[in-house]
């Protein structure tokens, strides 16, 4: 038998016929199973699944237009080719074998030359049917597999980037709810300072080669984020891996904005995204165009993630989006784009929230055509008031481990001061202290405190008065880079010490600049001195904090050491150190 | 009645040829089938089922235009087309017909076989 052999049923109660059929079709290598009626012919169909029938149209018991309907019906998907065999000769009588079900007739007598042929051709249209049968269910069962393994790869990813701080009240966003296989990622972190980054990305491509880079950057994302990291060491490490892991012509274009809402100052950058728009309550909304190359194409001594500063005010609002939304088109064809953002702020009623405004300004542009997926927004207002936790405090399981008695010198000089925030890794070295560990956000805020203190006003002499107006705000931040560009041999030397004590356990921090110093004992803070409006150093909140979180500061020399002595208790419950979670969460 | 040949030979010499060693059986198949067939024919007469005689005329044709007896085969369309028709008065002439015939290719089919 060859490979084109097929299993032939016939079912003729003339035994003559059949004898002359079985051997006609033997003769060109089909297997032949043979009935003598109707009703035996569906039985045999159904047991022994032939893969062509030969029917007689008219047979006792069952005849042929009967068995016909039964054998189609039993057959499902599977096609089977149904030949009558026929003496009739009425065109009428043939026609009904056809509506019956059958494919084609058999006129008799029988031609062999003419069986043979149809028989193979129906052979290899069954064979055809039969390929198609399985790319279709073969391509069915590939896109099944896809789509689960697309929902496991999403579950995977959201317990990798997780929502952050997304659902924070001062956030709105909207995004896909598969928006990581359009490659659109939103992450926002809480700084361990109380304030908050956030960045979006648009990923080229789409599917799983544009999901699959936004695994690493949720890691370096939330990872540095709660390390202390600002936002432009998250952007150039993002850079750094998505150069080295991403195949040529593939990257991301991406936003990142960080936000100090006790500055009420937002830092931006923008690397191929759309306009960054911050909208104030008075005034002209303010735009922040891409100034730079999207993440993973520069090499690192290449990339520049210089940071746009922007002062805000409680109640503004900052707006990133993908151009998804730009890209939506209206029924002509049209696109909604930058100029369609800009119209929706121009006609936005003063009460209205711009989120609301711009996705109903979409809708209503977009009205009647396809409704797309690929569209990321997000708003973040700025408030002083977050009522966020500074960090999602996480429960350790190794409280009682970690270091207790140590200490550490650090000292960062000369250009690096410029270019390195020593902060992460003086707070990580801080937190393997399990006592301190529930504590990051108010360690990171004494040490960014005395850190920037000691650099923006001990070394680089800058007045801190010139942040109180809008145009000096600029100056300020203009002048900080300017003056670390040519620092000089300028240093900071930071001293950590911590003990164990009774109720806890105690640090102390020692900062020492380079700088000339100040008058400390005439400060109106710490010495008895007049108030003075321009006091150079430590002005407004900053010691005001510093005097509220620690247990003492102290100045030593000409003003530029400053010690400061931190306590911490160790929570009723021993067993619960670091655990501060909400007991009706844990329960969930 | 007609003018169609008792056997045709043409197309017994290509079954001959198809069927090799079981040309016999197949003969010998297509006797006994034809007899029933005309049984079976009788029996529809006796009761008067023009149905059945149509039908079992048919089948009978069939086998008789494959196996090569156009004559036998053109009277079972006489005999199918009474059926139809609902008339069985004449049927009695057409199944004597048929059993002329069927004898006279059954002598030949015989001889047949034995050259």
């Amino acid at each position: 038998m060859t490979d084109d052999s097929l299993r032939v049923l016939i079912a003729d109660d003339s035994g003559t016929d059949r004898l002359i059929l079985k051997r006609l079709l033997k003769r060109i290598g089909h297997e032949v199973l043979e009935a003598a009626d109707g009703i035996e012919a569906v039985a045999i169909f159904q047991r022994e699944q032939p893969d062509i029938v030969l029917l007689d149209a008219l047979m006792p018991q069952m005849d042929g237009m009967e068995a016909a309907r039964h054998i189609k019906a039993l057959s499902g998907g599977r096609m089977v080719p149904l030949i009558f065999l026929t003496s009739l000769s009425e065109a009428e009588d043939l026609a009904r074998c056809l509506e019956a079900g059958g494919d084609d007739f058999l006129t008799k007598p029988y031609n062999r030359v003419i069986i043979e042929a149809k028989i193979h051709a129906f052979g290899r249209m069954q064979r055809m049917h039969d390929t198609l049968s399985r790319q279709r269910d073969m391509i069915h069962d590939r896109n099944q597999h896809l789509l689960e393994e697309q929902t496991i790869a999403k579950r995977v990813f959201d317990n990798v980037a997780h929502t952050g701080c997304l659902d924070a009240p001062n956030i709105r966003y909207h995004a896909s709810p598969l928006s990581i296989f359009n490659g659109d990622v939103l992450f926002a972190s809480p700084r361990p300072d109380g304030g908050m980054l956030v960045f979006l990305g648009d990923f080229t491509g789409h599917g799983l080669p544009a999901a699959i880079g936004a695994m690493p950057v949720a890691e370096i994302f939330y990872g540095m984020a709660s390390k202390g990291f600002g936002a432009a060491d998250i952007l150039k490490e993002i850079n750094r891996k998505l150069g080295r892991i991403l195949p040529t012509g593939r990257f991301c274009c991406g936003a990142m904005a960080e936000a100090d809402f006790k500055l009420g100052q937002l830092k931006v950058w923008n690397g191929g995204l759309p306009e960054l728009w911050l909208i104030g309550s008075q005034g002209e909304p303010v735009a922040c165009s891409s100034r730079f190359l999207p993440l993973g194409i520069l090499p690192p001594e290449r990339f520049d993630s210089s940071m746009e500063t922007l002062q805000a005010r409680d109640g503004d609002y900052l707006l990133m989006m993908t151009d998804g939304l730009l890209e939506r088109q209206n029924g002509e064809g049209e696109l909604f784009g930058e100029a369609g953002v800009r119209r929706t702020f121009r006609e936005r009623r003063e009460a209205g929230h711009p989120f609301e405004a711009l996705l109903e300004g979409v809708e209503a542009f977009s009205e009647g055509a396809r409704e797309s997926d690929d569209l990321t927004l997000f708003c973040l207002e700025v408030s002083g008031d977050t009522g966020l936790a500074a960090l999602p405090e996480s429960a350790t399981s190794s409280a009682l481990a970690g270091p207790s008695e140590w200490r550490c010198d650090y000292e960062i000089r000369e250009q690096t001061l410029g270019e390195f925030s020593p902060l992460p890794l003086l707070l990580h070295i801080c937190m393997e202290v399990p006592g301190l560990r529930a504590r990051s956000g108010e360690i990171y805020t004494l040490l960014s405190e005395i850190y920037n203190n000691a650099l923006e006003h001990g070394i680089l002499a800058l007045p801190s008065e010139w942040k109180h107006s809008p145009d000096g705000f600029e100056q300020y931040y203009a002048e900080r880079q300017r003056r670390l560009k040519t620092v000089g041999d300028h240093f900071i030397r930071f001293s950590l010490h911590h003990t164990r004590k009774p109720w806890g356990g105690q640090l102390r921090v020692i900062c020492e600049d380079s700088g000339p110093g100040f008058d400390f004992s005439r400060h109106p803070v710490l010495g008895g001195g007049e108030r003075h409006a321009d006091w150079p150093r430590y002005a407004g909140r900053g010691l005001f904090l510093l005097k509220r979180l620690t247990k003492d500061i102290t100045f030593h020399g000409k003003g530029n050491r400053v010690e400061i002595v931190y306590d911490w208790k160790r929570p009723v419950a021993e067993s619960d150190d670091g655990a501060a979670t909400d007991p009706g969460k844990q329960r969930q | 009645m007609t003018d169609k040949p008792h056997l045709d030979e043409e197309a017994l010499a290509e079954l001959q040829d198809v069927m090799e060693d079981e040309f016999e059986v197949l003969i010998q198949t297509y006797v006994s089938d034809s007899r029933e067939r005309i049984a079976a024919l009788k029996r529809a007469l006796e009761h008067d089922d023009a149905d059945a005689f149509a039908k079992t005329a048919h089948s009978f044709k069939g086998s008789c235009i494959n196996i090569g007896a156009p004559r036998l085969g053109e009277l079972c369309l006489v005999a199918e087309q009474a059926g139809k028709s609902e008339d069985l008065t004449g049927a009695d002439a057409i199944i004597q017909g048929i059993e002329e015939e069927f004898r006279t290719v059954s002598e030949m089919l015989g001889e047949l076989l034995v050259r």
